[in-house]
């Protein structure tokens, strides 16, 4: 029982993790139709400038994570601008490809600037051990579960409430609809990478402040895929239970069957949804016509 | 003066080399890799020996992305099964390279049918991912499943020989290695002159529009992945004979990219775009190495950054051609014959 509520508050913080980096994937996806294979070097950077910002400069934690994801934004602006603008109306190998060369790019830069060693964190979410139901689990995994809830909550209002979010929704539903109704489509593509930037930043953020600001945080970028293709490549909710569900299943087979079965599973889960149902749990279904 | 290239009979537009400029280009193409090895010193060859591996996997990587239109980002782990096919038949049970070669290109192609079968349904984005998973669900099986690979310890495959001739350095291999470099090359582009190939050059083209017309896309995606999988195999199975050595880290993810970004940069739907890709790719990260030595007395500090310049330098290089020139090298090279034909009226 204890190992059980132990396996569920690691699943659960992972998953929290894993739906923030879904997010900005699923919301670049959904506004531009471009698969981000650099979402995982979007966490990194994520991750590194707060080290920078904390560690490096001493800012007190509140400013230094303001300015981060100032960083962030400012990126995810300069990538859409530079890399991925060019590619509009290219065939899906070349936006795929792109995606690949700029995750290389990024990658590349923040091992120069910082190297290839771990760095440790100097944390600033408390970590203490709580105790529940018998089982020891880290502050600072908690504030995951709640920094992340609270961000999805964010971002649904600002998809229903605000302006710019439902001239997103407008753009992703039929583009020259959007166009002809004075919707700027390239601001909202800006928009949508510098959102799906700033959200990555923060998870980078959690997962550094939990294991440390070190290359290896890049490796969630492909852990994204199962949880996007389970809640469906377009679906907000589904990034969010898709998270949730890949970090339990990670969990559980890494703590009851082990043999490293958590790092493959996910996967073999994602051939079996693509063939059940290829758009997900709550994607939205295309119908194609010649 | 020309204007272009024009052809009155069909034999003449369906022979493989067009023109005499074609003709003399390729004598002299293989009269340079007759020559090469006895000029050339040990370093060159080996890099001449990766050129050759890796242009035998791009063309097989082409079947299937450039002609096929099947996105694979499942490259690395289909040269894995390729590897350790041909390394544990060679090292456990004594079999002759050749022989345990052949087997490593049908594993592979038997796996590559397998993990094509998702493709009927899917497309574009979603193949991408699927193979991704092919990707990682083989090398975990790699790494994991002691007992007959040894997991992540390397697997140690003795030298090859033919005709009581020991195949162990890098002059000989590479006869052996350009050799089969030419042959899959050779059926590749005679592929495309056969229905089959023009099934599958009909489907990447619109894959709804190929089953009207009676292209079985099943069975015709099953066999695009299962021949570009004979190639990528044996791509595996060179590296296994040729390094000596088997070990999971050169079938990573990596890998599938580079091999991706050689056939994009060569040119997608194109044997020699393969070639040109292959070597490109091959050869950046080594002129970059040398470059780096080279600037290592005027600034120390070059020496740590190298493995991160090529990082930075294969991301920027993709990032550059998808931009600037999406068709790749090939178009680079179609262009400057093209301007040199039309000389001095070029527009």
């Amino acid at each position: 029982m204890d190992l059980f509520v132990q396996l569920t508050l690691t699943g659960l913080t992972n998953g929290a993790i894993l739906a923030l980096a879904a997010l900005g994937f699923v919301l670049i996806y959904k506004s531009s139709d471009i698969i981000n294979f650099a979402q995982g070097e979007f966490l990194l950077i994520g991750a590194y400038v707060t080290y920078a910002m904390i560690a490096q400069f001493g800012l007190p934690w509140s400013f230094g994570v303001l300015l981060t994801m100032g960083v962030a934004i400012v990126l995810g602006v300069v990538v859409e601008r530079l890399v991925l603008r060019p590619m509009i109306g290219e065939p899906i190998i070349s936006v795929i490809m792109v995606t690949i060369g700029l995750s290389s790019l990024l990658k590349a830069i923040v091992s120069t600037i910082w190297g290839n060693q771990p760095r440790s964190f100097p944390p600033f979410i408390p970590s203490r051990p709580i105790h529940i139901l018998g089982a020891t689990v880290g502050a600072d995994r908690l504030w995951a579960i709640v920094v992340a809830i609270v961000m999805l909550v964010l971002f649904n209002l600002f998809f229903r409430r605000s302006k710019v979010g439902i001239a997103m929704r407008a753009v992703a539903d039929d583009q020259q609809a959007a166009l002809s109704m004075g919707i700027s489509v390239k601001n909202i593509f800006a928009w949508a990478w510098s959102i799906a930037a700033m959200s990555a930043a923060v998870g980078g953020m959690l997962l550094a402040n939990i294991v440390g600001a070190g290359p290896e945080i890049g490796g969630f970028g492909l852990r994204v895929f199962p949880v996007v293709i389970l809640g469906g490549l377009d679906s907000i909710p589904g990034a969010m239970i898709g998270g949730v569900v890949i970090g339990l299943l990670e969990a559980y087979t890494g703590g009851y069957i082990g043999q490293g079965l958590n790092q493959v599973l996910p996967f073999v889960v994602l051939i079996i949804i693509l063939m059940v149902r290829p758009y997900g749990l709550f994607g939205q279904e295309i119908i194609e016509r010649v | 003066m020309q204007s272009g290239i024009f052809h009155s009979t069909y034999q003449a537009d369906m022979a493989l080399r067009r023109t005499h400029a074609e003709k003399i280009r390729m004598v002299l193409f293989l009269l340079f890799m007759a020559a090469f090895p006895f000029v050339a010193d040990r370093y060159y060859l080996t890099l001449a020996n990766q050129v050759g591996i890796a242009t035998i996997g791009a063309i097989g990587l082409n079947i299937l992305t450039g002609y096929t239109g099947q996105i694979s980002l499942g490259q690395g782990g289909f040269m894995a099964v390729g590897a350790y096919t041909a390394g544990l038949l060679t090292a456990r049970l004594g079999m002759p390279w050749y022989v345990s070669t052949l087997a490593a290109c049908l594993a592979t192609a038997a796996i590559g049918a397998l993990f094509g079968i998702p493709s009927l349904r899917l497309k574009g984005l979603y193949l991408a991912i699927a193979t991704l998973a092919a990707q990682e669900i083989i090398l975990w099986v790699v790494t994991h499943w002691k007992t007959l690979t040894g997991g992540v310890d390397a697997l140690v495959v003795p030298n090859p020989t033919l005709f009581g001739l020991q195949i162990n350095t890098d002059f000989r291999f590479y006869w052996v290695i350009w050799l089969l470099a030419g042959v899959s090359a050779l059926t590749t582009v005679n592929l495309f002159r056969t229905h089959y190939g023009r099934a599958f050059i009909a489907i990447r083209d619109q894959d709804i529009a190929a089953e009207v017309m009676g292209i079985n896309l099943f069975r015709y995606k099953l066999l695009a992945f299962a021949i570009s999988s004979f190639w990528v195999g044996m791509a595996g199975a060179l590296t296994a004979h040729y390094r000596n050595i088997v070990t999971w880290e050169r079938f990573t993810v990596d890998i599938s990219v580079l091999y991706l970004a050689m056939v994009i940069i060569g040119g997608l739907g194109s044997v020699s775009g393969s070639f040109f890709g292959a070597a490109f790719m091959t050869l950046l990260p080594a002129f970059l190495t040398n470059l780096g030595r080279a600037l290592k007395s005027t600034f120390p500090f070059v020496d740590t950054i190298i493995p991160f310049v090529q990082q930075a330098v294969f991301g920027l290089v993709i990032i550059l051609f998808l931009i600037f020139e999406p068709e790749g090298l090939r178009k680079i090279w179609k262009d400057i014959k093209d301007y040199f034909r039309l000389w001095p009226f070029s527009y």
